[in-house]
């Protein structure tokens, strides 16, 4: 039964990262990007990292993947012009692929490692907590680490984009809170034919 | 569920997922068909309006109504349209919709699937929902649908971040990702539901405001009013949906109301505790009772509390004006998302240092 849901799975993965690279349509590849990620989850949860796939879910299809279509929908993209660089690309790519396939093939033989001894939760009680043990008390420095880059590469970003303005009216909430009525309002007595 | 197989042979086990998923299919749509009536009903009423009352006693059959007109008009697919995104759309908004539904617990054990990361599955489904409005808004190849499903987008994408970490406080509190598990912790009547919490009564003030930013939230992330600047009719006619007719329509539309009753039961369940009723009845009461009425009995809190929750929905809909876009977003980024930060530093601390029992 988890092997005929696993081929079941592998295939549906492989035609749609083929489909990635071979649709026409930018957004097409993107949507088919997303059905890949979405069946790699599918086959995670088959491997028992029901955890993993669940934060692949939210963070790549939820968050990452949506930026991907919003920037592959706004840009202009002239398809013929995109197609002719193909043929010079072509060897590049190939040798990149090849190269990513044999670190994998590398790792694997050398290690003499096979699906069997692939254990989704080793030493806790589930995977869950085994994420959080390895995360926030084994690498805990490395991970935390890693987030003060993150942060850096976000407030770099800002600060790059970031233009201050003058004259530009902003809403201030706290501002608008506290008006008054007598803040606002003056009341006067005109006289008629004269205004004010 | 695969526990379940094994134990009753492969082919039962699976006609009774099967049975099940239809079950869940058939009550939700039977009751979506009067929860959108009482949507319009209760609007209606705000503005001293009688509201649908032709069709049947009291309109009541108004839904089916407008079912039969829906599935019987013409599709019309726009010329340049994308005509695969454009009817995929729909689809995927529908089954997404339905698919959240699998892990939600009605009473003590019914349930179609007792994740383990159940929150977290209900998290990424509902996060998945966006790409429904965008493909549909891509698709139609037409500038208000576009416009409106970009709106859509950046506002789920911004207000899905405040409620995972609103989320996040309440698996904090119960120690559990599983729903059921997380209802179960909030047994024992109303003060000890998540959103009052007096048996923690420190957190009170905090778990009262996350389940205020959880309704406002789910309010935005369902594209309700005064959120609905996606469809906002005033000025892009009716967002992402422009183009549509007909049974896409009606796909897109039975999709975003499951979507309102899903967050309902959300907060039923996360905040309200779930089928518990405010007054425990007591273990010797109940026992005197079969399991499959108590359990009724808890499946009509359940439903009672989803139903008060759609109904506040319905209200927020009728007397609250529409925000500006930049308010929306201010809200969501400046307002929602650090309160909702601290708190989890709150709570966070709070298990750690109090000792909760996790």
């Amino acid at each position: 039964m988890e092997l005929i849901a696993f081929y079941i799975m592998a295939a549906i993965v492989t035609i749609s990262g083929i489909s990635v690279i071979a649709a026409k349509n930018p957004v097409h590849s993107v949507l088919w990007l997303i059905l890949a990620f979405f069946t790699s989850a599918g086959l995670m949860v088959l491997i028992g990292a029901e955890f993993l796939a669940m934060l692949l879910v939210v963070v790549y299809v939820g968050a990452v993947a949506v930026l991907f279509l919003f920037v592959v929908m706004m840009l202009d993209v002239d398809f013929v012009e995109l197609k002719q660089g193909f043929l010079s690309y072509l060897p590049f790519g190939v040798l990149v692929g090849v190269a990513f396939i044999a670190e994998i093939a590398l790792a694997t033989f050398a290690r003499g490692a096979s699906a069997d001894d692939f254990n989704p939760y080793p030493g806790a009680e589930n995977n869950v907590e085994a994420i959080g043990q390895v995360m926030y008390t084994d690498y805990l420095l490395l991970f935390q680490l890693s987030g003060l880059i993150l942060l850096v590469a976000m407030i770099g970003a800002i600060v790059l984009t970031l233009r201050h303005r003058p004259h530009v009216k902003r809403q201030s909430v706290a501002h608008q809170t506290a008006r008054r009525r007598k803040d606002a309002i003056r009341r006067v007595d005109v006289k008629s034919g004269e205004g004010l | 569920m695969s526990a379940f197989i094994q134990e009753h042979g492969l082919l039962f086990g699976w006609l009774t997922v099967i049975g099940q998923i239809l079950l869940f299919t058939i009550v939700l749509l039977l009751s979506l068909a009067f929860l959108l009536l009482m949507d319009r009903k209760v609007w209606a009423a705000v503005m001293m309006r009688k509201g649908p009352n032709v069709v049947g006693p009291f309109g009541l059959l108004q839904s089916f109504a407008d079912f039969g007109k829906f599935l019987v008009k013409e599709i019309i697919i726009p010329a340049g349209a994308n005509k695969t995104v454009f009817l995929l759309a729909p689809i995927m908004s529908l089954t997404l919709a339905f698919a959240a539904w699998a892990v939600i617990p009605v009473a003590p054990g019914w349930v179609v699937s007792d994740l383990n990361v159940g929150v977290l599955y209900l998290f990424a489904v509902s996060s998945l929902g966006v790409y429904g409005i965008i493909m549909g808004g891509w698709a139609s190849n037409s500038k208000y649908p576009f416009l409106g499903s970009l709106r859509s987008a950046a506002q789920m994408v911004s207000y899905e971040v405040s409620i995972g970490l609103i989320i996040v406080t309440v698996i904090l509190l119960a120690g559990s990702m599983n729903l059921s598990e997380i209802v179960a912790n909030q047994a024992g009547g109303f003060w000890t539901w998540h959103v009052f919490s007096f048996n923690h009564i420190l957190l009170f003030p905090v778990m009262l405001a996350m389940f205020v930013m959880f309704f406002v939230s789910a309010l935005a992330e369902t594209n309700r009013p005064p959120f609905d600047l996606p469809e906002a009719e005033s000025e892009l006619v009716a967002g992402y949906q422009v183009e549509y007719s007909s049974t896409p329509y009606l796909l897109f539309m039975i999709g975003e109301y499951l979507n309102i009753v899903l967050m309902c039961a959300m907060m039923a369940i996360l905040f309200l505790g779930g089928w518990h009723g405010p007054i425990p009845l007591g273990e010797d009461f109940v026992a005197n009772f079969p399991v499959w009425l108590v359990n009724l009995g808890n499946l009509a809190w359940f439903m009672g509390k989803v139903v008060f929750f759609f109904f506040l929905f319905a209200l927020v809909k009728a007397v609250v004006p529409r925000y500006r876009y930049d308010q929306l977003m201010r809200l969501g980024w400046k307002i929602f998302l650090p309160t909702s930060l601290g708190a989890v530093l709150i709570v966070s601390g709070y298990v750690v240092y109090m000792g909760v029992q996790a």
